[in-house]
């Protein structure tokens, strides 16, 4: 088995699945409980949370769990709107965001927000004379996603935080789920106020994720209940999905982009001008997005699936809206059979050159055998 | 106890083949209820008894019971011994059991008017039917003093049944499916795909009493496993009518391959049509179905048209039966949503490969044309391949 779809998820190691068992069959104490079961598991909880905050350049208490990313980014949007919609109507994100971002970024439209979408060029990054053309006083929020899911591209985080504090009271957020681990991240240096992270995209276990807050921001409670998360995210502690969580990131080490850079320059290399490249010079070594002209991604997906390759059409999460096609690749300005075609290859630390050639060997079979179908 | 009076509808009108289907449906209606504890069934003069033991399991056996084709109405009634009873007594019992019915009626729905319907199963009472009425209404204006009669429009009907060892009160008739008990008309061979239509026509001749096995069409990997999971997930459904499903499938990918190589693009969708139906043939023979069943409805798409059924019959010898072909969508809709299947046929994973959707298909094919592209094929040998590689996925019915 091949497998290049680490951006929808990646597989836990055994260390951690082995971490995580003991702590569900031994140390299975509720943190909130006085006796000594419960303080080992409140340690086991706050080794994680330093190990996260540390990966963040954070202060543990600027950690936050949820229950996966999506809740962090729900958390952010819909709680900064909750909080300060007196203060301003004005939210703005990108046109390429996550579902986790769209998706309640419409909630607050229909709630009266105004939200701006802002496009990206062809390289999926936001122009910066476009936020700026955006931002206005009465702006609450700013959310652009660290790295775009389905292409790698990276946004201009630094630089966004940096105008956008200077010229605004609005909150800055990004959704790093696809830049953590990927990417050197540093809270500090960036200056935003949230970030969401993900523990299922590092090696890490479902149903994990995380929320940083920078000190002195009041953001509502999402989940209300017995005060867990220092009363900002009630519900007993997930012990194991979070020590899961810390000890997959302890085992992040630097990004090998050398999988990528070799495939890219053989599927060149062997298709020419047949296929078009999506993924920008500046990206992340774990996303590889390429469009195979004359092709139906998810035909070719499922011909590599036989040979147990694993690839994604767009990303994992909208695979299935059909017919609309990629809305981050619609945005890019893509062309219908650009969109129609394109795979994502993502990568992890378990990638090897010599899958590579394999998978070279495969595809280059597959797309012909496809294309040859097509042709008529 | 509960009772439940099952009545037959067209079963009943069977003639000399009477107790057979009779036979045939006390068999059915067993089966379905055989997970209710110390439930029991049977046929006295014409109608179905089903008994609980408790009133607990009266949603229950409704649906259960409902599902049974062949059943035309339940009525969930409350059973009065009446042997040895003086018709002056069998009157009292009776009065009382539906001043009770009344009661419970008044306190759930709060129904003010009423009329009483009886029937005097039992010739020999001595008392007629509109007397029984009479004297029944009599009572339970006693027993309720808030209600008043309503012959013409009322909210609600008190039927009594007065039978020879026992006698019936009920308020309600619960519509089954109708049709006829399963079995008694052979076995067909549905062309199940995972759309809206093709699950309705499986129901629908199953209703008629046939047993059903089905194929599958697909064209992996140009379709999904998704695709597919979403028909077994449909069979599964119409298993709680049809009973097992045995469902074949077969990979049509090697000859789409040569039609798209060899024939001329707008005939594609017939061309596959037609060897689907060879397929069909085939699997029919092997499982002894004596009927291949399709969801066509008349003019709904290109292959649908009267000159491309013409086209694509005259591919095989078994009859095609085809129950939708002069139904509108939105009817075939309505049955879908009725049975449970349209939820799942409405998931968005195709079932049948875009890729090889012409861009404009014919819509009045020429047979010598589809014949002299077919003379390119070697569609025997396609077929025989296509068949022998078909797979088959039993499906059971559950019992939730």
């Amino acid at each position: 088995m091949i497998y290049l779809d680490n951006s929808s998820t990646t597989r836990v190691k055994e260390a951690v699945a082995e971490k995580m068992a003991n702590i569900m069959t031994k140390d299975f104490g509720n943190p909130s409980s006085l006796h000594r079961l419960g303080l080992n598991a409140e340690k086991i909880v706050k080794e994680a949370r330093l190990a996260i905050a540390k990966k963040l350049n954070a202060n543990p208490s600027e950690i936050f769990f949820t229950s996966c990313g999506t809740e962090s980014d729900n958390t952010v949007v819909k709680g900064v709107w909750e909080s300060r919609k007196k203060q301003g109507k004005r939210i703005i994100t990108t046109a390429v965001e996550h579902p986790a971002i769209l998706e309640p970024a419409k909630w607050c439209e229909a709630n009266g927000a105004e939200v701006v979408y802002l496009p990206v060029d062809e390289n999926c990054c936001i122009r910066m004379e476009d936020l700026k053309a955006a931002l206005t006083e009465d702006t609450i929020l700013v959310s652009v996603m660290y790295v775009n899911n389905e292409v790698g591209s990276i946004m201009p985080i630094k630089e966004i935080a940096d105008y956008v504090h200077a010229h605004s009271n609005a909150y800055v957020h990004t959704d790093a789920v696809q830049a953590f681990g990927k990417l050197d991240i540093d809270v500090k240096k960036i200056g935003v106020d949230f970030l969401s992270v993900s523990g299922h995209k590092v090696h890490g276990p479902k149903g994990i994720g995380a929320l940083y807050i920078k000190t002195g921001i009041h953001l509502p409670s999402f989940m209300l209940g017995g005060g867990q998360e220092r009363g900002f995210r009630s519900g007993t502690e997930s012990v194991p999905l979070i020590a899961g969580f810390g000890a997959a990131v302890l085992e992040l080490s630097k990004f090998d982009s050398a999988p990528k850079d070799y495939l890219c320059k053989c599927i060149k290399e062997k298709f020419g001008d047949s296929i078009k490249i999506n993924t920008p010079k500046e990206s992340v070594p774990s996303v590889l997005n390429v469009s195979f002209l004359g092709c139906r991604a998810e035909v070719l997906l499922h011909m590599l699936e036989e040979e147990e390759i694993y690839v994604s059409t767009g990303s994992a999460c909208s695979s299935n809206t059909k017919k609309k096609g990629s809305h981050v690749l619609l945005a890019m300005g893509l062309k219908p059979d650009e969109v129609e075609g394109a795979i994502r290859f993502s990568f992890s630390d378990e990638n090897t050159l010599e899958q590579m050639d394999e998978v070279m060997k495969v595809l280059t079979n597959v797309v012909e055998k496809h294309r040859k179908l097509m042709k008529r | 106890m509960k009772t439940f009076i099952v009545r037959c509808g067209e079963t009943a009108l069977k003639g000399q083949n009477k107790p057979y289907f009779e036979r045939m449906l006390v068999q059915r209606i067993k089966k379905y209820i055989s997970t209710i504890d110390g439930a029991t069934a049977e046929r006295l003069d014409g109608l179905i008894f089903v008994r609980t033991p408790d009133e607990a399991n009266t949603e229950d056996t409704l649906k259960k019971v409902g599902r049974v084709f062949g059943v035309d109405s339940i009525s969930p009634a409350t059973e009065i011994c009446i042997e040895g009873l003086s018709a002056e007594e069998v009157i009292d019992a009776v009065g009382k059991e539906a001043v009770k019915t009344m009661m419970s009626l008044i306190e759930t729905k709060g129904v003010k008017t009423f009329k009483v319907e009886a029937k005097r199963a039992d010739k020999n009472f001595p008392i007629e039917s509109p007397q029984i009425a009479r004297r029944i209404g009599a009572a339970i204006l006693k027993g309720c003093k808030v209600l008043s009669v309503d012959v013409h429009d009322p909210e609600c009907q008190i039927f009594v049944n007065v039978r020879r060892t026992y006698a019936y009160v009920y308020e309600q008739k619960i519509s089954g499916f109708g049709g006829l008990p399963l079995g008694t008309n052979g076995k067909g061979l549905t062309l199940l795909s995972g759309g809206i239509d093709s699950p309705v026509a499986t129901f629908m001749m199953a209703h008629r009493g046939m047993y059903m096995d089905a194929i599958h069409f697909h064209s992996y990997p140009y379709t999904s496993e998704r695709a597919f999971e979403k028909v077994k997930d449909l069979a599964q459904i119409l298993t709680t009518y049809t009973g097992k499903i045995n469902m074949y499938s077969i990979n049509l990918l090697p000859i789409q391959e040569q039609i798209v190589a060899n024939c001329p693009e707008d005939q594609t969708t017939i061309l596959v049509r037609r060897f689907m139906m060879r397929c069909a043939e085939k699997i029919a023979e092997k499982v002894g179905a004596m009927m291949l069943i399709t969801g066509e409805s008349l003019g709904q798409v290109a292959s649908q048209t009267a000159e491309a059924l013409v086209v694509t019959d005259s591919t095989v010898k078994l009859p095609v039966m085809r129950p939708l072909i002069a139904m509108d969508k939105t009817e075939i809709i309505k049955i879908a949503q009725e049975i449970g299947t349209f939820e799942t046929s409405i998931e968005p994973y195709e079932d049948c490969c875009t890729v090889f959707l012409p861009k404009h298909p014919v819509t009045k094919p020429k047979l010598e044309k589809i014949l002299e592209s077919e003379s390119k094929l070697d569609v025997e040998s396609l077929v025989d391949a296509a068949v022998e590689a078909a797979t088959l996925d039993v499906i059971y019915q559950e019992f939730e």
